[in-house]
This record gives structure tokens, C-alpha cells and sequence, in this order.
């Protein structure tokens, strides 16, 4: 099975091509974020050195989100063009999953952590057992007091990655209660060789897309929406106490 | 000669759409999808709102340009997409997948000027039309006086220095009530009222007459609104948007008639979302008859955003050997002419 991975959710844009147990090629750039302009050129780069021929992959894997929201539709839609252009199925693979599947096997808690501004971070709890990936908390955008109130009260040993951590980190030592680490430079930002080999995963068990259907999962709703939302909160609540 | 085959893609501002085009001046397809409704609970065009629209839309409109033209990607000889200008957000969603769709099928790839494409609606439906002609580029975003020296070739004359005409329209509407979006709605209104019955400013400007300032009529408008309401008075809306739209047109149809004149052209089109205005239509019509001009204009469907006029666009830029790279960005701010 030869599956196409993408990931320009954060500032990291990443291309892999992985064929079973084989990474074939991967290109990961932890640079500027200008996706638009590296992404494609990534992956022709990628396809010229492994002779690739994209009709021959089964499936395109990309980072659903969360992340940056203009980040998340720049793979989704080179995603949605190479699916309808090659008519191969999509793999939306969330980003915190794909995070997570950096540390394979690891013991204890996994959980990633993405800087997702409004003082939240975008993150997810994981950890491995039977050697697959279990999600103990699904993925959520929330503040990270209460990320790590929910971790203190799991008790357990927790690793920490992605482009969170440089951000939290005083905060996690201060406040939390059980042992950590954080993973190291090679594994701890998105690669889109993870998204591909959990996209191989995503596509065993069935959890394919057609291109059409496919969409990023942004875990929030758009600033106008919230606000609309707000708004109309706040004249109900008024219009009860007249 | 065999034929061009060009499927084109829209996603500047509010409506997903696609298209495909032969030789440049035939309509095999032209699908929008317009997210209108949505917007107007906001009262205008919300950015975020539109992008996640368009990538949930676009493959099925592509998809469905595709299968009404009975075109296969494999039949097209490229790809054009606007790139510019527009919502970034927006644009990169239709940059992105049309250049993976070029990549994918080894197709060239051409990045279209949004508001070159809507000069080029003028092609679609008159075959005799071509370079040079004075075209007046009217919209939400854009007010431009410029020839069309040859395909691609602008000079511009003149241009909005504060408002566009569309936005003006917009802000008229939003002040008296009428929600968004404000061309219509005033258009409609307009119709029970009597243009001739509030004087509104036609504001020249002073070292340029070909420029357009709309700022000023709009605050005509919004002051004489304040004015009734402090005294108590009722102001006829109809009245004030005939008033309004007449004071508009007027300016429009006088600079392009000065422009015409002066740089003695004699085919005259307009273009753009507001270019579906039926009194502008008619003030065009009538100015341009009496001078012995020939007047064109797209229907009101190809004055909206819609990729059949990028994909006219497009052909012509196919034909003259431009070719944009995998590395196509989004330009929000694309200026005309530049490439």
C-alpha cells in the first residue's frame, strides 16, 4: 500500500510518500510559514528524486486539523485536487493523532500540544496499547490550565510535543503534578511520515474519504460565528428579564 | 485547427465556481455556487466564512463544470485560476486545488487577473468584439476607467480613490435598511422613486478626470439620514435611492464619455458585479447611442463572479505562453496588468 502524506497545518509544511513498511521519501521543511508557495513544489521535488508515478499511490493522507485555519485548507486543497485529478480516496488524519503516532509504542500518556492562540492550546490525550493508538481524550481546542488539571488527575507519566510545548512549557513544569518529558527535535513537530503510515492505519480500518467529501476539522467555529453567537446569547438573556 | 479546451476556477470573495471554456470564447459549462445566504447574516462577506464554503464546495463544482461541458480532464489543455486579487483565504483555496489538479495531470497552469477576467466576460456573448475599446470595471471591490489596449493589455485611466462604486451601494444600502448586498436592493428600490428628487454631490476629481471619489456622496447620503431623523422627518427611501444611484451612474457615464471622447474610442464595455445595475445598463446604452458608440455588456450571470470569464481570461494568457509555476501564491492585493 502506497499512501501520499501532507501536513501544512502549523508552521512545519511536510510531504512523504511511505510504501508499507517503507518511508520512500520525506520532505520536511520547520522553516517560514509561505505552504501556498512550498507545498507543491515539496512534493514535485519528492516525486522527480523516488520516480514517482501518482497513479500509483492508493490514497492521499492529510493533517485535518486542528491547526491554522489557511495552513489546514492549503493541504486540504491540494489534497482534494490530487483525489480528484488521480481519483484516489482521501485519509483526513487528525493532527493531533498523527502528533501522537511520532512516539509509537511509547509508554504513558501522549499528548500534543498546539499553540492555538487565545490562550488555548489545540491537543488530544493518546497514549499506545495492543501497539496501537488509543485516544483517552479526543482532540479539543481548550486552555491549558485545564489540559493540565484533567492530566494531574490521570496520574500518569506524560510526553509532551508539537509547537505547544516551546510555548507552555514553564506552565506545564509549574503546575504539573506527575512526571514528564518532551520528545525530542525529530519527533516533535508534524511530519507528514506519521500522517501517512496512521493514514495507512486510517485506510485499513476503512476511514477513507471521497476528495468531494473531504473538509479540515478546524475544532472552532469562525471569530464572526462566535461573536454572532455571543450576541445572540447575550439578547436572549436580556429579552428573558424584561 | 483543433480546440482549446480551458477549465477554469473561482474563488475570490463568495462564490465557488468553475468552468470550461472553448476557444476562448465558448461556454461548455458555468457552475457558481453562491454562499449568499450565508453571508447576509453578517451583512456582508465574511473571509473565514467563505474559505471553509469554498473547500467544502469545490470538487463538486468542478466536478459538475466538468460533467455538464461532457469534458474529461484528460481532453483540457490547461488550468487557469484567479490568483488575485480577492480574500487571500479565499483565492488560496482555488489556488491550491487547481494547481494540484495541473500538477496531477501534467496540465499548464495560468493564473488569471480576477478583474482582467471580468473585462473579458464582454468576449463570451460578442463574437466581434475584440481590442482596442474603453471598458469601465465596476464592482464590490473595484472602480477602473481602462483600455483594453490588446488581450491582457491594459491602460488604466482612472480609478476609485476611496470607495468602490459597489461598496458605496453597499454602505446606501446598510444606512436605509436594505441589508446586504446593497446593488440589487438599491437597483429594485430605486425603480418606485424619483431620481431627480434629492440633489446628491457628483464629486469631480480635481487633477484627474477620470477618477472616481464615492466617499462623498455616501456621506451626502448618511448626513441628509442623521438631518431627517434629528428633525423628525420621514425620508422617502425610494427617492433617496434613486437620488443616490442617479448621482453614481451619472458620474460613471460622464467619465467614461469623457475618456471615449478624448482618447477617441468608439467601442465602449463595461464590467464587473455592479455592470448588472439596470440603470447604469440603460444610462450607458443611452450615452453611448447618442454618440454613435457601440455598447457592450455581459449579462447580468456573466457580471457576477464566475470562472467562465476566467477561463476567457485564461485562453487568451494560454495563447501568448503564460505559465505560472507550482509555486503560485495567492495575490489579494494583485494589481491590473501585473503578472
Amino acid at each position: 500500500m502506497k499512501i501520499l502524506g501532507l501536513d501544512s497545518s502549523g508552521i512545519v509544511a511536510s510531504v512523504a510518500v511511505v510504501e508499507d513498511d517503507n518511508l520512500v521519501a520525506e520532505y520536511t521543511v520547520n522553516y517560514k510559514k509561505t505552504h501556498s508557495q512550498t507545498l507543491l513544489p515539496m512534493l514535485d521535488q519528492v516525486a522527480k528524486m523516488t520516480e514517482l508515478d501518482l497513479d500509483t499511490i492508493d490514497a492521499v493522507a492529510v493533517a485535518a486539523g486542528p491547526g491554522s485555519f489557511t495552513g489546514l485548507r492549503i493541504g486540504s486543497a491540494t489534497a482534494k485536487g490530487l483525489g480528484l485529478a488521480l481519483k484516489k480516496p482521501l485519509i483526513g488524519v487528525p493532527t493531533v493523532e498523527a502528533l501522537a503516532y511520532n512516539l509509537y509504542d511509547a509508554s504513558g500518556l501522549i499528548c500534543p500540544i498546539m499553540d492555538a492562540r487565545r490562550s488555548q492550546v489545540y491537543t488530544g490525550i493518546y497514549r499506545f496499547a495492543d501497539h496501537r493508538l488509543e485516544t483517552v481524550e479526543d482532540q479539543m481546542a481548550v486552555p491549558i490550565g485545564e489540559l493540565l488539571e484533567k492530566l494531574n488527575r490521570y496520574g500518569e507519566k506524560v510526553i509532551f510535543l508539537g509547537d505547544g510545548v516551546p510555548v507552555f512549557r514553564s506552565v506545564i513544569e509549574e503546575t504539573l503534578k506527575v512526571s514528564c518529558s518532551f520528545a525530542p527535535a525529530h519527533v516533535n513537530k508534524q511530519r507528514a511520515a506519521a500522517v501517512a503510515a496512521l493514514g495507512q492505519v486510517y485506510y485499513r480500518d476503512g476511514k477513507i474519504q471521497t476528495a468531494a467529501e473531504h473538509a479540515p476539522d478546524y475544532l472552532r467555529v469562525s471569530q464572526a460565528e462566535r461573536e454572532r453567537a455571543e450576541r445572540e446569547r447575550r439578547e436572549d438573556q436580556t429579552g428573558e428579564k424584561k | 485547427m483543433e480546440d482549446t479546451l480551458i477549465l477554469a476556477i473561482e474563488s475570490s470573495c463568495d462564490e465557488t465556481a468553475a468552468s470550461v471554456v472553448k476557444n476562448g470564447r465558448t461556454i461548455l459549462s458555468n457552475v457558481i455556487s453562491s454562499q449568499i445566504e450565508l453571508h447576509k447574516l453578517y451583512g456582508g462577506v465574511v473571509p473565514e466564512i467563505a474559505s471553509r464554503k469554498h473547500i467544502e464546495k469545490i470538487n463538486q463544482v468542478i466536478g459538475a463544470a466538468l460533467a455538464e461541458a461532457g469534458v474529461s480532464l484528460d481532453q483540457l489543455d490547461a488550468i487557469g485560476v484567479t490568483y488575485g486579487p480577492g480574500l487571500v483565504g479565499a483565492l488560496l483555496v482555488g489556488v491550491a486545488e487547481a494547481k494540484a489538479i495541473a500538477y496531477a495531470k501534467k496540465l499548464p497552469l495560468v493564473g488569471v487577473h480576477h478583474i482582467e477576467g471580468h473585462v473579458s466576460a464582454n468576449y463570451i456573448e460578442h463574437p466581434d468584439l475584440e481590442p482596442p475599446f474603453l471598458c469601465l470595471i465596476v464592482s464590490g471591490g473595484h472602480t477602473h476607467l481602462v483600455i483594453v489596449k490588446d488581450y491582457g493589455v491594459f491602460e488604466i485611466l482612472g480609478r476609485t480613490r476611496d470607495d468602490a462604486a459597489g461598496e458605496a451601494f453597499d454602505k446606501v444600502a446598510r444606512a436605509i435598511g436594505l441589508g446586504y448586498p446593497g446593488g440589487p436592493k438599491i437597483d429594485r428600490l430605486s425603480k418606485e422613486g424619483n431620481p431627480e428628487a434629492i440633489v446628491f454631490p457628483r464629486a469631480k476629481v480635481g487633477d484627474c478626470p477620470y477618477d472616481f471619489s464615492f466617499s462623498g456622496v455616501k456621506s451626502a447620503v448618511l448626513n441628509y439620514l442623521n438631518q431627517a431623523q434629528m428633525k423628525g422627518e420621514e425620508v422617502n427611501r425610494a427617492d433617496l435611492a434613486a437620488s443616490f444611484q442617479k448621482a453614481v451612474v451619472d458620474v460613471l457615464v460622464e467619465h467614461t464619455m469623457t475618456a471615449a471622447e478624448d482618447y477617441h474610442m468608439d467601442k465602449i464595455a463595461i464590467a464587473g458585479g455592479v455592470a448588472s445595475n439596470g440603470t447604469l445598463r440603460a444610462a450607458m446604452e443611452k450615452a453611448c447611442g447618442e454618440r454613435g458608440y457601440r455598447f457592450y455588456s455581459p449579462s447580468p450571470i456573466f457580471c457576477t463572479d464566475n470562472a467562465a470569464m476566467i477561463g476567457v481570461a485564461a485562453y487568451y494568457e494560454y495563447k501568448k505562453g503564460t505559465r505560472h509555476g507550482w509555486d503560485l501564491n495567492a495575490v489579494p492585493n494583485l494589481r491590473l496588468g501585473e503578472r
